[in-house]
């Protein structure tokens, strides 16, 4: 059954990169009752382990999410940004935003001249107040938003922002929730700064050094008009990586995850991701190496305000992972 | 003041030994224990209370130039070492190699150019240095294929309490460094001069290795754009307004708690300070804060305009205060909590 309450709850939660406080509160507070030691580490990581003397096994999905960060505020009250992760200024416009304080601002353009290019630099963030009191009380520089966008979802899929990776720290804490007899030593990483180049997880596996990791994060799909050409589906189940630009998977671990895959029945695909990486790019070069792969879930319009997952993928990625602690 | 010596020195990215000699002369001078690393950083040890690690870190390195031919007329190719500013090598004094053999960069004269190639500035592969030689074997006998050029270019102190240089990026940040460890604080931390960052945060990462500190304090001159044609939102820095703390850049997103602490320590200390507005470009805090088990984080910097050319300019202002500033960022740190 899928927790909506849940799902929800990580999608709505405020997080960009290297701001990850509030989201590290609620899982920890989510989790707290299911693992034997739970650490956060200098940067920030959420590390929940399951103890055991055999294999030590980090799984890694990361809490940050895109969004903006306040560069300036003029005279007028209006305020400048610059990108927090991967964000197209022509995917902004006319966009809702929502501060850690709550309050909101709507993304506005210059005026442009022709031919000019629409760049994040002529864009302004209007936070619909006049009163130079307010604003140079509640928004200072370095302040970061994140879309706002409200939770929905159909009998299989959902609509939610941040799905990437908020339904890869769903999976972690469903897995930890079930996680399986076994005498492996388990860790539930919760990564930081992932958005901005997997910093997080560079730490975390350093620190961990395990003998065997698994990123669980979201992956684009092939399945859309004109869209990009690769073979993964939304509903074809959890997506095993064979490749990205941050890793080739470690062949003994593609055999693994396949195996697991065909002995419990889950529906799994291949997945030749030609842009974007991982944690498991920092942690498969961490120390003297560690065989590495990545659980991904499909989702359609990533990096924006309405992410799309289908939740039977959701439910085989838990599966898969269950069933990964237990090798 | 250490500056004025500190900018006259070579130091392009790989080729530090000028600027490591003369900061190794000082530190003995002053009784500072060091040792030099593997790659070529200096880490020096100021003993006394401590807390906490701490690295003090500036790069000691510049943006400048390699040998990478010699023509049959004796004129000299090159290309750029780190993120040099293209548009303003030409007609500028060099010195190359460890003996400073001085050359002039050159190009055809304006004479000769053609209607599309005037006034358009000129690509690395149009430029060489001439040093008044006619033959290749005249050349070769005082420069050599990998030989290093860096600018020449005099400190010269004018306006209100400014000052011009090259290689304020990041001389300022060494100079600050030795200013701090001349007063012999009863404070514990590492002053650390770093090789190669210009080519990509190669020293740093190393050294952060060794040190594991949990509280870095990276020193840097960094892009001022306060200039006419560049809109407010876009200014970077602005000269004469103080140190300047960095929120976000291409390699870090700075704890934001400690960089609203360390803004706090300003204020109670009337020490002007700003904040950085753009997110583009990195220095050594990026490799830092992830070596190992990671550390904590804080830049805090000169702003310099024209930085990466021959000529950059900053105000001994900013530098006091990004100097006060350091220091009682280590004295606060090392306090305790």
């Amino acid at each position: 059954m899928f927790n909506s309450e849940l799902m929800k709850r990580l999608s709505d939660c405020f997080g960009p990169s290297g701001r990850e406080k509030r989201i590290r509160e609620m899982i920890m507070d989510e989790i707290k009752d299911f693992a034997d030691e739970i650490t956060i580490d200098p940067l920030g990581n959420l590390i929940a382990r399951k103890k055991g003397t055999g294999k030590k096994i980090l799984f890694s999905a990361h809490m940050d999410q895109i969004g903006l960060i306040i560069t300036h505020v003029d005279e007028k009250g209006l305020l400048r940004f610059a990108n927090v992760g991967g964000l197209n200024a022509k995917e902004l416009l006319g966009l809702r935003m929502v501060f850690d304080n709550g309050l909101e601002g709507v993304i506005c353009q210059e005026e442009l001249k022709d031919n000019e290019k629409l760049s994040t630099s002529k864009l302004f963030l209007d936070v619909a107040s006049t009163d130079k009191e307010f604003i140079a009380k509640n928004f200072r520089v370095g302040d970061m938003c994140v879309f706002k966008s409200e939770y929905y979802e159909t009998e299989d899929c959902v609509i939610c922002k941040a799905a990437d990776d908020r339904i890869g720290c769903y999976v972690l804490i469903e897995a930890l929730k079930n996680h399986p007899e076994t005498n492996n030593d388990v860790y539930y990483v919760f990564s930081v700064q992932e958005e901005v180049g997997c910093r997080g997880a560079k730490t975390a596996g350093y620190n961990i050094n395990p003998d065997l990791a698994i990123a669980v994060d979201v992956t684009a799909t092939g399945d859309t008009p004109d869209g990009i050409k690769m073979d993964v589906k939304l509903g074809n189940g959890a997506a095993i990586k064979l490749m990205d630009k941050s890793i080739i998977t470690h062949t003994e671990v593609k055999d693994l995850l396949t195996d697991i895959a065909e002995k419990n029945s889950i529906k799994y695909q291949y997945e030749i991701l030609e842009f974007g990486g991982t944690d498991a790019g920092p942690i498969h070069t961490s120390r003297d190496g560690v065989p590495s792969g990545v659980i991904s879930i499909p989702t359609r319009n990533l990096h924006t305000s309405g992410e799309i997952f289908n939740k039977f993928d959701v439910e085989e990625c838990i599966k898969l992972v269950i069933g990964t602690a237990a090798k | 003041m250490f500056l004025n010596e500190l900018t006259k020195l070579s130091g392009v990215s790989g080729c530090e030994f000028e600027v490591r000699n003369y900061i190794k002369s000082k530190l003995s001078e002053m009784g500072c224990q060091f040792y030099v690393d593997k790659l070529g950083n200096i880490i020096a040890h100021n003993k006394g209370k401590k807390n906490k690690t701490i690295m003090v870190s500036a790069h000691m390195d510049e943006v400048g130039l390699i040998v990478t031919n010699i023509d049959s007329d004796g004129f000299i190719k090159f290309k750029a070492v780190g993120g040099i500013d293209q548009r303003v090598l030409n007609s500028k004094v060099v010195l190359i190699g460890e003996n400073n053999i001085p050359g002039v960069i050159g190009s055809k004269a304006v004479h000769l150019m053609t209607e599309k190639e005037k006034g358009v500035s000129l690509p690395i592969d149009k430029l060489y240095i001439d040093i008044g030689t006619s033959t290749k074997e005249e050349t070769e006998k005082l420069v050599n294929i990998g030989d290093y050029a860096a600018f020449k270019s005099d400190y010269v102190e004018f306006g209100d309490n400014m000052i011009k240089a090259k290689a304020l990026d990041n001389r300022v940040g060494c100079s600050i460094i030795l200013e701090i460890l001349k007063e012999k604080l009863d404070v514990d931390f590492y002053g650390v001069f770093t090789v190669m960052e210009e080519v990509g945060l190669r020293g740093a990462e190393t050294a952060a290795y060794q040190l594991e500190p949990d509280l870095a304090i990276v020193l840097e001159g960094t892009v001022c754009a306060d200039m006419p044609e560049v809109e407010e939102h876009e200014n970077s820095t602005l000269i004469g307004k103080g140190a300047v703390l960095s929120l976000m850049d291409n390699a870090t997103v700075y704890d934001i708690d400690l960089v609203r602490r360390v803004a706090k320590i300003a204020e109670d200390n009337n020490i002007a300070y700003q904040y950085r507005r753009s997110t583009s470009g990195a220095n050594d805090a990026g490799v830092i804060h992830k070596t190992k088990k990671g550390a904590k984080v804080v830049s805090i910097s000169v702003p310099c305009r024209y930085i990466h050319s021959s000529v950059s300019v900053a105000s001994k202002n900013d530098l006091m205060s990004a100097l006060k500033l350091t220091k009682q960022v280590i004295i606060e740190n090392q306090k305790g909590e």
